[in-house]
């Protein structure tokens, strides 16, 4: 008799379990609630950090499970940050620019509006036109849905065509990588429509919420990415468990022997490939609310790369263990980076954080690869493995 | 009995090297077929171009009634068409069990949506159980393949094979590694499969292709050199002289 889901996948369940915990904990402890003892810009940090493990367990997915090196997830949690921010900047300059034309003798007609609100977002790059790519941006509806289906669509093609090709390993990591070099040197350029390095800012109010504060805001922000993760990681467990797991994993290890088993291999990279880059775009548009601002430098090659090595670190192949890796390593990062840690003297030289946090996290990094294979999270099979012994 | 797969003609090079020369062999269905021949005489290349790993440069490989030819077929679509093949070198899935790796091979549907979202086979788990108990691994189903000794992956491999419930079973040295008493229980089941299957079994090991009891063809550099009962293709002089006689 088959048990229920949850029953077979305890894991999931203490997760969900710990995950509800530190929402309340938070939750009571905000300024909005409660205590104010967590303040609103940590409660961001928070907040986005739940961002941060929903797109880790998405690259997991792809890399622990299914062996597809990706190092172009971050570029689709960045589209789905843009799809997010078009509506956020349009709306929010419509509220705007909307009183002041209305304050004028003749009331003002739909082009006038439409040239006001181009004129404040695109003045920046010296243009008043609403580019192509902002067709929809007055629509939420249309925007949400931008936010997981162009980067799916992007997947999509991408892959399709990679792993057609029979593209794999490092190959297709540098495919990969060079697909999100080509996507930030688009987003860099004026002429793409995005505001080029401006980005898109003042994402974090908004429209229609101006009356409620930041405090208020942020810590809806925080429960719905607190949701998405739960929602996510129950998503993937369900995805990673089962047949449909086990297939993967088979594909990871010798995906040669799965085709004489008669799977089309290319059909599961590529359902894993796009499934896992429309949660990152979800992930993404949870995030730049919270940041506030997103410019094509959040897309670049590296960001990328940080993302595997979040997974690595915490453990690849098991979904908690990428949680881990992302929460440690991108708390430790504000922290070190954001000047919050002491420098250290050391008479001749000042260790200063800010520059040797990224030599910190690569020695982590061969560190963790040389003596934690299975990364952090690997550790936790040892304990358990450790309580199991009569 | 009828043909079930026809190769005729079939030439590979490789670099130069005509690792396959004009090869043709037909199999039946059901039939049990022995291939013998030296090392690099093209065993291994004949079942890599059967089950679409290697291109054949020309010639013809037909299988089924319906006369399809596998030549523009991809791996996985030859395998749905129901040819299943064990490799030389045991390769099961070591990081699952073995009752994940005989669930892999079950003959399912094989989409991803399918697998995902779609129902599980209600008997499953009674074939799993009833090839488990054929190749006598119903005690290690919970382990991870890659304990399991070396003769163990082969029958495991085997019985992915069976799982697979193909109509051709390509085996390419079942019995590498084995003890006697192993070597006995891979003949038997091997036997056993072919009374409704075609099975062609690549050995080296000649006490265990006489126990086979079967028709046999050998191979050298690449072509068919004889081809009858193992009485009748060893006293053959030009098999003596290739591949007996050394
Ligand atoms: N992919 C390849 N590239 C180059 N040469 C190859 C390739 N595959 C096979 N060969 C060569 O083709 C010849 C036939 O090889 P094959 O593996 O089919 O022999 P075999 O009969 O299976 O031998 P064995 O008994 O050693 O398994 C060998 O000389 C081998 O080196
Ligand atoms: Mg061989």
């Amino acid at each position: 008799m088959e048990r229920p889901f949850l029953a077979r996948n305890p894991s999931v369940l203490w997760f969900l379990l710990g995950l509800a915990m530190f929402t309340i904990g938070v939750t009571v402890l905000s300024e909005a609630a409660g205590l104010g003892l967590v303040s609103t810009s940590f409660l961001k940090t928070l907040g986005k950090t739940l961002c941060l493990c929903l797109v880790a367990i998405a690259m997991d997915v792809v890399w622990g499970y299914c062996g597809i090196l990706s190092l172009g997830h971050f570029a689709f949690f960045g589209i789905g940050g843009y799809a997010i921010g078009m509506w956020l900047m349009h709306a929010r300059t419509e509220g705007i620019v909307l009183p002041t034309l209305q304050a004028a003798p003749l009331p003002p007609t739909p082009q006038e509006i439409t040239d006001a609100i181009g004129n404040q977002i695109f003045g920046v790059v010296g243009s008043s036109e609403f580019p192509a790519l902002w067709a929809f941006s007055h629509s939420l509806t249309l925007q949400l849905l931008a936010v997981v289906l162009v980067p799916g669509l992007l997947a999509l093609v991408f892959g399709w065509l990679a792993f057609r090709s029979r593209v794999t390993g490092v190959y297709l990591s540098i495919l990969t990588q060079a697909m999100t070099l080509a996507l930030s040197l688009y987003f860099f350029q004026n002429d793409t429509g995005l505001r080029g390095n401006n980005g898109l800012s003042g994402l974090q109010n908004i429209p229609g919420l101006e009356h409620r504060s930041q405090a208020e805001v942020s810590l809806w922000f925080f429960w719905a990415s607190a949701l998405a993760l739960a929602l996510g990681y129950v998503l993937f467990a369900a995805v990673v468990s089962g047949r449909f797991g086990s297939v993967i994993r088979a594909i990871r290890d010798n995906e040669a022997r799965v085709r004489f088993l008669g799977y089309h291999v290319e059909h599961y990279k590529l359902f894993v490939f796009t499934l896992t880059a429309m949660v990152a775009g979800i992930a993404g548009a949870l995030y730049y609310p919270q940041a506030g601002i997103i410019n094509p430098g959040e897309i670049a090659p590296i960001a990328s790369i940080y993302l595997a090595v979040w997974v690595a670190i915490g453990g690849r192949g098991r979904l908690y263990g990428a949680v881990i890796g992302a929460t440690l390593v991108s708390l430790l990062s504000s922290w070190f980076t954001g000047g919050s840690a002491p420098d250290i003297n050391l008479g001749l030289y000042v260790i200063r954080w800010t520059d040797w946090w990224l030599v910190l996290l690569g020695l982590s990094f061969v560190l963790v690869t040389l003596f934690l294979p299975k990364g952090i999270g690997g550790l936790f099979d040892r304990l358990v493995r450790k309580g199991d012994a009569p | 009995m009828s043909t079930l797969l026809e190769v005729s003609g079939v030439s590979v090079t490789f670099d130069g090297f005509r690792a396959i020369n004009n090869l043709s062999i037909q199999i039946a269905e059901p039939e049990l077929r022995a291939v013998i021949g030296p090392n690099g005489a093209g065993k291994t290349t004949f079942m890599d171009i059967v089950t679409g790993k290697t291109r054949p440069d020309e010639g013809r490989v037909i299988f089924g009634e319906k006369s399809v030819s596998l030549l523009g077929l991809s791996e996985s679509r030859i395998a749905q068409a129901g040819i299943g093949r064990k490799f030389q070198k045991p390769t099961v899935f070591e990081a699952q069990t073995v009752r994940e790796n005989i669930r892999l091979a079950l003959k399912d549907t094989r989409g991803p949506l399918d697998v995902l979202i779609g129902r599980k086979a209600r008997d499953s788990e009674d074939r799993i159980r009833a090839i488990s108990d054929e190749i006598g691994l119903t005690e290690a189903l919970d382990r991870m393949a890659g304990s399991l000794s070396h003769g163990q992956k082969q029958w495991l491999e085997i019985g992915m094979l069976l799982a697979q419930d193909p109509r051709l079973l390509l085996v390419d040295e079942p019995a590498a590694g084995m003890t006697p008493a192993e070597r006995e229980h891979t003949t038997d089941l091997l036997v056993r499969a072919a009374r409704t299957r075609a099975v062609v079994v690549v050995e080296h090991d000649m006490e265990f292709v006489r126990r086979l009891n079967c028709k046999v063809t050998v191979l050298h550099e690449g072509s068919v050199l004889a081809e009858g009962s193992l009485d009748h293709v060893t006293g053959n002089q030009d098999v003596i002289d290739v591949y007996l006689g050394r």
